[in-house]
């Protein structure tokens, strides 16, 4: 009798731990948060002492031209970047897909990018960038090209291109996992029909791989909207609001503006985005599953 | 025959060598230039002909010398103590991290209970909050909220015992800071955990069952054991977050916790960047992460794998 009991209770006392640390520290300054987007509050307030003001700090934000501007920075930024990684790290994979020798190490470098903060990401880029030592311009000048006011004109071009250089590799490693786990008997087939490696590129090896690659698009998406401190080690958001993508403005709206109800309403419609993604994943998982479940069912009544 | 193609050998091991150097490029570029002296790096000498010096390293980690280089004459950069602070940060929150996460990970697997499905439901939520969401929340509740009051039981207590004013907050303390990353990676940890632990047979943990081991026996003695590779990459990940980690720290940190990452862009602001020391700083919070790929980097790509394909 008491071991049946204990053993009921086995799976809550594995649970307890994370349960609570995650309650305390995650759920509760959540809660926290949409309670604090309500009202007018600065940071040497308790939220106590803040007003309570409505919907002020949501509407405010709404019809503000600044919030705008960074809401459409950071799509753009997120847009571009998934969008060019996942060509680049696909296109790389098809392409060195066969055995290497050294592969491993190769692999290694690769991942190294991903592997350090994006502080010093940010601060190699922001010197290689640097509009008279940097290394680009001294490049351009070599060869006697104008220099590139990297960082001024082109400042979201030029952390696009960072965060491509940061993170193309894990699309390339996860695509090459999957093109590495395809079934060898549907391309061993096509290539006996006479398919060339392009038609076995379209019709074969893209279709088989695509529940892996729209899982990692979507992570690198979501990603994508967390993205911080490279931007702020480079541009800090400038120059004017050109590079400032929604977790930069969150930040700077607590510690310079000094408006956390602002910025937790704020923080709040970037969460209502990225639920959104979520949501959408999760429905795209769901109906990936029903139709491989389907369409195995459909097999077996053949069979 | 074999002309083209060994032209097409030469140009795929073409590809490869460019991609090689553009993912490793930048950072031997830093890792040369922290060896340069200011005057080097901008005046543009460009290339590999310079003195390489260690002066930049013995600028940024002044605090720590046990003998004053002779070029400084003030020691402005504490990066010595705010290495040991991230140290510490870091290895604390990720053990934590680790055994709260592979208990619950395992309940999630092997047991059915009620709840089950909306825990697993959330942890994967919670993975997409950025941490920029925390930042006003966390803020708010480590300064104000997460207090020992000084009028309060155990804020009285300390009060006695140790002296002081008694009531502590959260914020300004290594454990506000190694909280929040605790609370930030496990549901990551928990989600590919869950992926290695489907994999051990059951059969091995009833047997173990049966000769008399109870579940936490069973847990520490047989399982820990078989999911030592995703462990490894767990570790690793959790590692790198919070070793990497700027923003929340920079909100929860005092100038006695404060983590490198907060030391380089403090650095970084000022008009006139140092880039030598700037680099120095740079290349020693890349060091230990770049060590930790070079060691493990299978058990980082079976982690990446894992994390992505069994979503």
């Amino acid at each position: 009798m008491r071991t049946a009991m204990a053993n009921r209770l086995t799976p809550y006392m594995f649970m307890a731990p994370a349960a609570i640390i995650m309650a305390i520290a995650l759920m509760y300054p959540l809660g926290y948060m949409v309670w604090g987007s309500f009202r007018d509050w600065n940071p040497s307030q308790t939220i106590g002492e803040a007003e309570f003001v409505g919907l002020k700090n949501y509407i405010f934000l709404w019809n503000d031209p600044n919030f705008h501007e960074s809401l459409i920075v950071t799509l753009k930024f997120a847009f571009f970047v998934v969008t060019i990684e996942m060509v680049i790290g696909v296109g790389l994979a098809l392409l060195l897909d066969r055995e290497i020798r050294g592969i491993s190490v190769l692999r290694t470098m690769f991942i190294l990018p991903m592997m350090i903060a994006p502080v010093v990401v940010g601060l190699m880029w922001r010197y290689m960038y640097h509009p008279t030592v940097g290394t680009f311009n001294r490049f351009l000048d070599s060869i006697g090209l104008p220099r590139v006011d990297w960082l001024g004109d082109h400042a979201l071009t030029s952390v696009i291109i960072a965060d491509i250089w940061q993170w193309t590799p894990f699309i390339f490693i996860l695509s090459l996992a999957a093109l590495q786990s395809l079934p060898r008997s549907a391309l061993e087939a096509a290539r006996i029909d006479g398919a060339t490696a392009w038609q076995q590129i379209i019709h074969i090896k893209l279709p088989l791989m695509m529940p892996v690659l729209i899982v990692t698009a979507l992570l690198r998406l979501i990603d994508a909207f967390k993205v911080l401190e490279v931007i702020l080690v480079m541009t800090e958001g400038g120059p004017g609001l050109s590079t400032e993508i929604l977790a930069l403005r969150i930040s700077r709206t607590a510690t310079e503006f000094r408006e956390l109800g602002v910025a937790a309403a704020m923080s709040n419609y970037l969460l209502i985005l990225l639920l959104l993604l979520t949501v959408g994943m999760f429905a795209f998982n769901r109906w990936q599953e029903a139709r491989a479940a389907r369409l195995n069912a459909l097999v077996e009544e053949e069979s | 025959m074999s002309t083209p193609n060994s032209r097409a050998n030469l140009a795929f091991y073409a590809v490869i060598a460019l991609l090689v150097f553009m993912s490793v490029g930048p950072v031997l570029l830093m890792f040369i230039n922290s060896f340069k002296l200011d005057v080097d790096i901008i005046s543009g000498t460009s290339g590999l002909i310079f003195m390489p010096t260690i002066q930049n390293y013995e600028q940024a980690l002044c605090d720590v010398l046990w003998y004053e280089p002779e070029h400084l004459d003030f020691c402005s950069l504490k990066f010595g103590g705010a290495f040991i602070n991230s140290l510490i940060i870091a290895l604390i929150s990720t053990a934590l991290t680790l055994v709260i996460g592979c208990m619950a990970a395992y309940a999630l697997v092997r047991f059915r209970f009620m709840g089950r499905d909306t825990v697993s439901l959330s942890t994967l939520m919670v993975r997409m909050v950025p941490p920029a969401v925390l930042l006003v929340p966390v803020f708010g509740l480590w300064n104000n909220e997460f207090c020992l009051d000084r009028d309060g039981l155990i804020g009285g207590a300390i009060r006695d015992t140790f002296g002081g004013r008694g009531d502590v907050c959260l914020a300004g303390t290594h454990s506000g800071i190694i909280l929040i990353y605790v609370a930030m990676n496990l549901p990551f940890v928990i989600w590919i955990l869950q992926s290695f632990i489907v994999q051990v047979p059951r059969s091995l943990e009833e047997a173990a069952r049966v000769d008399g081991a109870g579940p936490f026996q069973v847990f520490f003695k047989v399982v820990l054991p078989l999911i030592k590779p995703g462990l490894a990459a767990a570790a690793i990940f959790t590692f790198r977050i919070a070793w990497n980690e700027y923003l929340l720290a920079s909100a929860l940190s005092d100038r006695d916790t404060r983590t490198v990452p907060i030391l380089i862009v403090n650095n970084m602001s000022e008009f006139n960047v140092e880039w030598g020391v700037i680099m120095a700083t740079g290349m020693l919070l890349a060091i230990p992460p770049i060590i930790f790929t070079l060691l493990a980097s299978r058990q980082i790509i079976t982690g990446m794998t894992a994390g992505a394909v069994k979503g």
